[in-house]
Order: structure tokens, then sequence, then C-alpha cells
């Protein structure tokens, strides 16, 4: 059970590492990284139920709050860009140096 | 085999592939809460109902509900109304619908034969997840509240309009 579930958390770190690498809008890459945060709280719960313990839930609240900062630093930004640049596309971005 | 397990991580490999695959944000976010319902069933079935709690309150009520904002501040203006018309039409929201409903019915299924830990896991429960925390964990309890705390006043800096940035901004 506990190879099924870190199989599942994988396949889905894998998917949002694709998102990340395939979408250019950056609210889109905001989500494909919480995809990521919570597949690897996933794997970390998976790996705590195979032993029974409790740590893998308590790792796993912790990701939780990161994941909470996380996204609202990150909306603030994305906030910010489309107020001074009108546009999400990372691309585009990337255009300005410094 | 465990199929209450399969069948909720096919709905979530499912819903996060239509996630990453979507144009429209709004169609994304409905998705990604799928994949978010659909992740807590798993951890609900692996003997973490606690946890399967959290992920549905915090990640899929409050960040979620942070991202909704968000989507809705960036198409201010006149035409908005025409459009969410035209983002919710019906075969739009059909599919994460659905998904939702084999969810549910999946929930109640476990709920009703044999509660949570169907999978022979062992279920820790609230109690031993909040003694582990506050016990051993608890430096990190302490680290997680000034990362919110940062957190909060970084988001409030960003997000602020006459904030510094934005006036260097404006100048250059």
């Amino acid at each position: 059970m506990m190879q099924q579930g870190l199989l599942l958390a994988a396949l889905l770190f894998a998917i949002g590492l694709a998102g990340v690498l395939i979408r250019r809008n950056i609210l889109f890459m905001l989500m494909s990284i919480e995809i990521m945060l919570n597949a690897a709280g996933l794997a970390f719960v998976a790996a705590g139920a195979g032993w029974g313990q409790p740590d893998g839930q308590v790792v796993f609240i912790f990701i939780l709050t990161m994941a909470g900062a996380e996204v609202a630093i990150g909306l603030a930004l994305v906030l910010q860009i489309y107020r001074r640049f009108r546009t999400l596309d990372a691309d585009e971005l990337s255009r300005m140096k410094g | 085999m465990n199929v209450p397990f399969f069948i909720a991580a096919a709905v979530a490999v499912f819903s996060t592939l239509m996630v990453i695959t979507r144009r429209n944000a709004v169609h994304a976010l409905l998705y990604l809460i799928v994949s978010l319902l659909s992740v807590a069933v798993v951890l609900f079935v692996i003997g973490a109902p606690f946890v399967a709690a959290l992920e549905v309150i915090i990640y899929a009520g409050a960040i979620m509900v942070l991202f909704v904002f968000v989507v809705m501040i960036l198409n201010i203006g006149p035409r908005t109304a025409n459009q969410e018309g035209v983002w919710m039409a019906p075969e739009m929201w059909v599919g994460p619908a659905f998904l939702s409903t084999v969810l549910l019915g999946e929930f109640a299924y476990i709920l009703t034969t044999s509660g949570g830990g169907s999978a022979g896991m062992r279920v820790v429960d609230a109690a031993e997840v909040g003694v582990s925390l506050f016990v051993s964990y608890l430096l990190g309890v302490e680290l997680a509240s000034m990362l919110l705390f940062a957190g909060v006043v970084g988001a409030y800096h960003l997000g602020s309009r006459g904030s510094r940035i934005a006036a260097k901004g404006g100048r250059k």
C-alpha cells in the first residue's frame, strides 16, 4: 500500500513539474507548484502511514503552512506583475533585464 | 486490491492532467479543486483522517479561494459578466462535477462500510498527530508561525497599491 501511495505521489509530482515546464502563464505555474507541494505532502503521509507513525502527518501540516505562505506571496507578486506589465506571460516578462 | 484507493488515485491523476492542459484559468482551478479533493480521499483511505480534513479545509478551501480571488481581480471590466457566462457553460463544469460526485460516492461508501484506513493500515488519528506536533516538533511549530508572519507581512507589502516597489516602477 505504501508503494502505491508513493507511486501516486511521484506521478502527481511529475505532472506538476511538467506543468511548470510547459506552461508560460505565471498563474498556471503557481498552480503547478501547488500540485508539486501537495504531491510531496502525500508522499510524506504515505510513508508515515506505512509505519503507522504520526510524523508524516506532522510534516504534511508544515508543508501546508509553507504552501499557504507561498501562495500569499506568489499571488501578491502576480497582482503586482499584472499591474505593472499588463501580462502574465513568463517569456514576455523575461525580457526585462534589470 | 484496494478499489477505493485506485479510484481516487485515478481521479487525482486525471484531474491533475486536466489542470495543466486547460487554457482557461477558471477551468483549471475547478479541476485543481477536484484534484485536491481526490488526494484528500486518498489520505483518508490510507489512514490519515485528520490530514484529509486539513487538505479539504485549507488547500481546497482557503488556498483555492485565494486563487479564485486573484483570477477574478485580474478580470475586472464590463465584459466580465458576459465572460463568466461563457466560462461557466455546462460543458465546462460537467467534468469536475462528475468527478466530484464519484469522490463523494466513494467517500460515502467508505464511511458506511469500513471507516477510515480501509486499506488495512493503522488509522493515525488527530490526538496522536497533536501529541507528536506539540511535543517532538514544537520548534517546527514556532518556526512555522514565524514563516506565516513573514508571509502575511510580505503579501501585505507586495499587494498594497502604493507600495514602494510600485512607486519605483512608476518612476522608471
